[in-house]
Formats: structure tokens, sequence, C-alpha cells
């Protein structure tokens, strides 16, 4: 089952130059890993600066290269975070995140798997912040986090529609790992090191037993350079 | 009334009651805590005016700004303390960003350098 929110097209993942990151379900501890979410971010955009055409004459151009630089560093690093915070730890599927680079503008798509109790709430703030107006839903979050005392507000997603004027849109499919009896043997063609595969087999039949449902959602971001 | 480490600094100058902001932050969310602790307390110091200088804070992830907003909220919603936020210009979050604190603080000056 499939379903789409705000501006999301899979067609548009054809283009000449990307660079995916794929991060394997992990052991370690999300505080200890927390920096590489902000490394992963400004190796996307130091990677995506080596794709434009530098010319050191053009002082307007490349302070516009500079800003898509910092801007992609900025929401790269926002939907990583993301990403790491709400994945479901029980699920064998990989976070990854690609950026796709085209003549007029760039896309980031980030997927990562759910919990099924999560779902439905997730799906309530992406309609709230898509049908409110943006003005209000940045005082609304600010106005909430100061009287629950809490630290997430929501507003990554907010200031990368508002502030970097990018279009976002999510799709989330429910894959039931029960009707995919080649999954560990994708596993053997992928793994490299025998412990780690063992480790994935092990995790993959403890998931499968314990939730036989997976939701893995994919957030796009598509921004005009 | 500092907080020091490798990525990033916030210093607080008594004298002239200014916080100077320094580096990169990306925390995880209750990382920020103590620094929303420094805030108030240096809000409770009750300076007639506070004056934020974020020109060398090259980076704040949308948690940060969440910290910076509740704090600006308060500070509001208190009506006895101004608040001045110095900019830079160069830095794209600022650029983007800082521009939203004034819907939290509608007298909220914003200085650019």
């Amino acid at each position: 089952m499939v379903k789409i929110f705000g501006e999301f097209n899979d067609k548009e993942l054809k283009s000449r130059e990307f660079i995916k990151l794929i991060f394997s379900p992990s052991s370690v501890p999300l505080q200890q890993r927390w920096r590489n979410n902000s490394l992963s971010a400004d190796f996307l955009a130091d990677y995506l600066m080596t794709l434009f055409h530098q010319d050191e004459n053009d002082p307007k151009r490349l302070e516009k290269q500079i800003e898509i630089k910092d801007t992609i560093s900025y929401i790269a690093n926002e939907l990583l975070e993301n990403a790491m915070k709400f994945n479901d730890d029980s699920s064998p599927y990989p976070i990854s995140i690609q950026l796709h680079l085209y003549d007029d503008r760039l896309s980031l798509c980030i997927s990562n798997s759910i919990p099924a109790a999560k779902v439905a709430q997730f799906q309530s703030f992406i309609n709230k912040l898509l049908s409110t107006e943006p003005q209000d839903f940045y005082i609304q979050q600010i106005e909430t986090a100061e009287k629950d005392g809490s630290i997430s507000s929501g507003l990554g997603l907010l200031t990368i529609i508002d502030d970097y004027g990018a279009k976002l849109g999510w799709k989330f499919e429910n894959l039931q790992l029960l009707n995919e009896p080649n999954y560990p043997l994708y596993y053997i063609k992928n793994q490299m090191k025998w412990l780690n595969f063992w480790f994935r087999v092990r995790k993959w039949f403890v998931a499968r037993s314990k939730n036989p449902n997976i939701t893995i959602v994919t957030t796009m971001v598509q921004l005009a350079i | 009334m500092d907080i020091i480490t490798e990525d990033y600094s916030i210093k607080y100058d008594t004298e002239t009651s200014t916080i100077h902001w320094q580096g990169i932050m990306r925390l995880n969310g209750k990382e920020y805590n103590p620094i929303a602790e420094l805030l108030n307390e240096i809000a409770a110091l009750e300076p007639s005016q506070i004056t934020l200088n974020l020109q060398k804070l090259e980076g704040l992830n949308s948690s940060g700004i969440t910290m910076l907003g509740k704090f600006i909220f308060k500070l509001a919603k208190k009506k006895t303390i101004g608040l001045l936020i110095q900019c830079s210009k160069k830095i794209t979050w600022q650029q983007k960003s800082v521009k939203n604190f004034q819907r939290l603080m509608p007298k909220l000056q914003i200085e650019w350098d």
C-alpha cells in the first residue's frame, strides 16, 4: 500500500548526476552517532560543489553557489536528524539519502522505517504543516514547545519549506517482510563481511517474528537553483 | 557563565549584557538544555537589554532555532528586557531564518553587519 503527501514524484529521481549514502541499521546508540548527521550533510554539500562550474572571476555566481551549498548542508542535516531520531530500529531496512542534480533544480530524498504506531501521528503532522499558514504554524510550534518544555517543535520541515523555499513530499509504503522470501538472499549478495551478514539475518528473523509490518517513509525535498 | 566546547562557544559579557555565539551547533534536542538554562540565568539578572551576537555562529540546526525562539518568546512575554540580535549577511541560516524571530517579538531589533 502506497500513500503520497505533498509534492512527491519518483520519476524525478532520474538525473545524470547523483550521490547516494546508505546507513546500515546500527546497534550503536543514537547519541554516539549524532555527529554523523552533520558530517554526512556537509559531505553531500561539498560533493555537490565539485559538480558546479567554478569561476573565480564571477563573484556573484560564487556567492550563489555557496548559498546552495549551505542550504543543502542545512536541509540534509535536518532530514538525517529526523530519519535517525524516528527510525524504527527493529527494521532491517537501512536509512538512505540521495542528492540529485538537474540543470535548474536539485532534489534530496531520504528513506527510513517508522513504527506502525507512529504512522498516523506523522501523517496528521504533515497535513497540518501543508494546510496551516507558515507564519501561524511557526508561532504555534514555538508556543507549544515553550509550554511543554519540549525541545522538538517540528520546526525543521517548516524552515525547509518557508525559509528555504523548497517543495516537500512524502511517500509511505507498507511492506510485509513475510512476502519477501528473497530478503536474506539480498543480503548474501550484498554483504561482504560474514559476521555482519549473520547479524543482519538474525535481526531480520527477530524483526519478522515481532513486527511483520514495516512502513518506509521517503521524504523528498525539491529546490530550484 | 560561559559554555565552551570544541565545536562552539557561548560567552556572556556582563558589562555590555552581550552573549557572543561562535562555531557550529547541531546538537541533539536535550543537549540544548544547559544553553537554555544559561539564557534563563542571564534573563534572571534583569538587564534592561540583552544582545545576542550571532555573527560568528556559522551553523545552527532547527532544534537550536527552537531553543532561541523559546527564549525570545519568553522575553517578549516578560516585556521588561529589550533584545537586540546582531547577525551576519554572510551566514546563510541567518539570512534565511532570523526574520522569523520578529514574529515572536515585534519589538525585537535586528542588526546586520
